[in-house]
């Protein structure tokens, strides 16, 4: 782990001085608000139940599906493309510290683009004085659900990137591989066909895996370990695979 | 370990496979320390991978590769701290300023930070890369971006430097300064260079390896290599006159005289012809004097200088035949005048 940091801080720099990277955050942040002020728009309409934090978080997925594939499909698809790949294995550095360190650098961005969120809340704060509208307790829940997700959802982004060559390729990848992880496991969940007794375990996995009821349960202030241990571990097995996945290309190239 | 100093680079029965196809086959050589290897060999001969395997890159199917009498295969760590590697195509990131992918490829090999400093200054000063050091790569031009990949090789001072097609792309004056560098390295580190361009490898290197279809087909320095696969001394001549009376004339010369070649009589009756003997000596004078002698007219003789590229096309046809004998055999070609 000797050459971490110095992958972590070239791959952080190399996102700081990248167009590409403000312009994605401004397209977050331009997105975000829009969705904020639809939020703030139907509390002047209505009486509403939920705080505007839990609305706002739970469009999470809107977000990760985009941002997320966007964040990471470079990271290892682009060097191999480049062939630089090959310059950077043949140094003292191994495989798992150059994909941690690119998976580190896409989750340090994706969280600084979230953090930059909590300025709606500020302004919001400052501007209607009204304290019922500012829930401290799903604000923050909101924030460590997206830090805790954020974790694995960028880790499935890194492994979609070491599947392929081609960015394109990759990007969609990302985007199929969290769709199944988040829209398909609420699908699976609500299907009637896994309600027969034969198949409890699976659905008793499927319903372990909601990552709708594990927002509901973070945002309610439950901050449960089975869910964290599932990001936890999901995270690391996305990891452990696209390291392989890495080393398999050379071998078999 | 028995030697104190093992030689810098031994290959020993090297085999990589690449889906049923065989990329290296049986490859045995050895470098020893200081030494500058040329590696030839046609496109597809197993060059590159020859080299990315020394690198350990590459797992090889079988065979042993040392560095320095550390084991690729089994200790890789301490391998690529031993190489300087630019890879075929010199692939280096576009968005970065020269003096800071220096930098960064510095920090990766262990380079201690107050060391790297004027280190790169002076790998900088030895490219000729000071104008550009704060460019961006994307922008340099061909060459800049080919002596950026040397400077990185030579960052780290190894003691073995591997680089694949370094001059490709370079004009002839950045070609000499190459050159220079590489003969600069001499005596201090192990370098092995691929190289289409054979004068090139001729100039730079101490040992020449050809190999072909993942084989060896010769070894030996540029000279050497020239007597073996082409033979001894040859001539050009382009003559008119009795030329059916020509071999008698050259028996009479120098009894191992042959005529290898014969073009077509020109407009004015003159004929190109390539003459071999089996020797090394000079028989320029003699055959001029035989042949004003029996009146034939004299346009051209000179001693043919076989060229590396002859050495080249000879050693490889000659795998070619032997791995392939039903295929029709090429013309022989006559040493270049």
């Amino acid at each position: 782990m000797k050459h971490f940091l110095t992958l972590l801080s070239h791959e952080l720099r190399m996102l700081l001085v990248s167009p590409s990277t403000y312009i994605a955050a401004t397209a977050f942040l331009f997105f975000m608000g829009f969705i904020f002020t639809g939020i703030l728009e139907s509390y002047t309409k209505a009486p509403q139940e939920a705080s505007p934090a839990h609305v706002f978080f739970s469009t999470f997925f809107l977000p990760v599906f985009f941002m997320v594939p966007l964040l990471t499909m470079r990271c290892l698809a682009e060097e191999r493309r480049l062939g630089t790949i090959e310059t950077l294995l043949t140094t003292p550095v191994t495989t798992t510290e150059v994909v941690l360190g690119k998976y580190s650098a896409a989750y340090i961005l994706y969280v600084t683009l979230w953090g930059a969120t909590a300025g709606f809340f500020y302004i919001l704060k400052n501007f209607s004085n009204d304290p019922r509208l500012l829930d401290l307790g799903p604000l923050i829940g909101g924030y460590v659900f997206i830090a805790v997700s954020g974790l694995l959802f960028v880790a499935i982004g890194v492994f979609a990137s070491s599947l392929s060559r081609n960015q394109a390729v990759a990007g969609i990848l990302a985007f199929v591989m969290l769709a199944a992880l988040i829209i398909g496991g609420r699908w699976l969940g609500e299907a009637a066909f896994l309600s027969r007794d034969v198949l409890a375990p699976a659905k008793a996995a499927v319903d372990y895996a909601q990552v709708f009821s594990h927002y509901d349960d973070f945002t309610r202030g439950v901050i449960d370990t089975r869910h964290l241990l599932f990001y936890f571990s999901g995270t690391a097995l996305a990891l452990i695979f696209s390291i392989f996945s890495v080393e398999a290309k050379l071998i078999h190239s | 370990m028995p030697d104190p100093l093992p030689p810098a680079i031994e290959v020993d029965h090297l085999v990589k496979t690449y889906a049923g196809m065989t990329a290296v086959a049986d490859l045995s050589f050895t470098v020893a320390r200081g030494e500058i290897i040329g590696f030839l060999g046609p496109n597809g001969a197993g060059k590159s991978t020859t080299m990315r395997i020394l690198t350990g890159y590459l797992p090889a199917n079988s065979g042993t590769v040392r560095i320095c009498g550390h084991s690729v295969a089994t200790e890789p760590d301490a391998v690529k701290r031993l190489i300087g590697y630019m890879p075929e195509n010199n692939p280096l990131p576009e968005d970065m300023r020269v003096s800071e992918y220096l930098y960064f490829r510095g920090r990766l090999k262990e380079i201690p930070r107050r060391k790297l400093g004027p280190r790169i200054d002076e790998v900088l000063e030895l490219c000729d890369l000071k104008r550009v050091r704060h460019k961006i790569i994307g922008q340099l031009s061909k060459g800049y971006r080919q002596r950026v990949g040397i400077a990185e090789a030579i960052l780290a001072e190894p003691p073995v430097i591997i680089m694949d097609e370094p001059t490709i792309g370079l004009d002839p004056h950045q070609i000499l300064i190459v050159r220079d560098l590489i003969a600069g390295l001499r005596g201090r580190m192990t370098v092995i260079i691929s190289s289409h361009i054979l004068p090139e490898i001729e100039m730079t290197c101490d040992r020449v390896l050809i190999i072909n279809r993942g084989r060896v087909v010769a070894q030996g320095t540029p000279a050497a290599l020239r007597r073996e696969v082409l033979g001894r001394t040859a001539y050009a001549l382009i003559v008119a006159g009795n030329i059916a009376g020509l071999p008698a004339l050259l028996q009479a010369v120098e009894p191992s005289f042959k005529i290898t070649a014969t073009g077509e009589p020109d407009a004015a009756g003159f004929v190109q012809l390539a003459l071999a003997t089996e020797r090394d000596e000079e028989f320029g004078e003699p055959l001029l004097q035989a042949l004003i002698a029996q009146n034939f007219r004299v346009r051209a003789l000179s001693r043919a200088h076989p060229t590396l590229e002859d050495v080249f096309l000879a050693a490889t046809r000659r795998t070619w035949d032997a791995t392939q004998p039903n295929l029709p055999k090429p013309p022989p070609a006559g040493p270049t005048p």
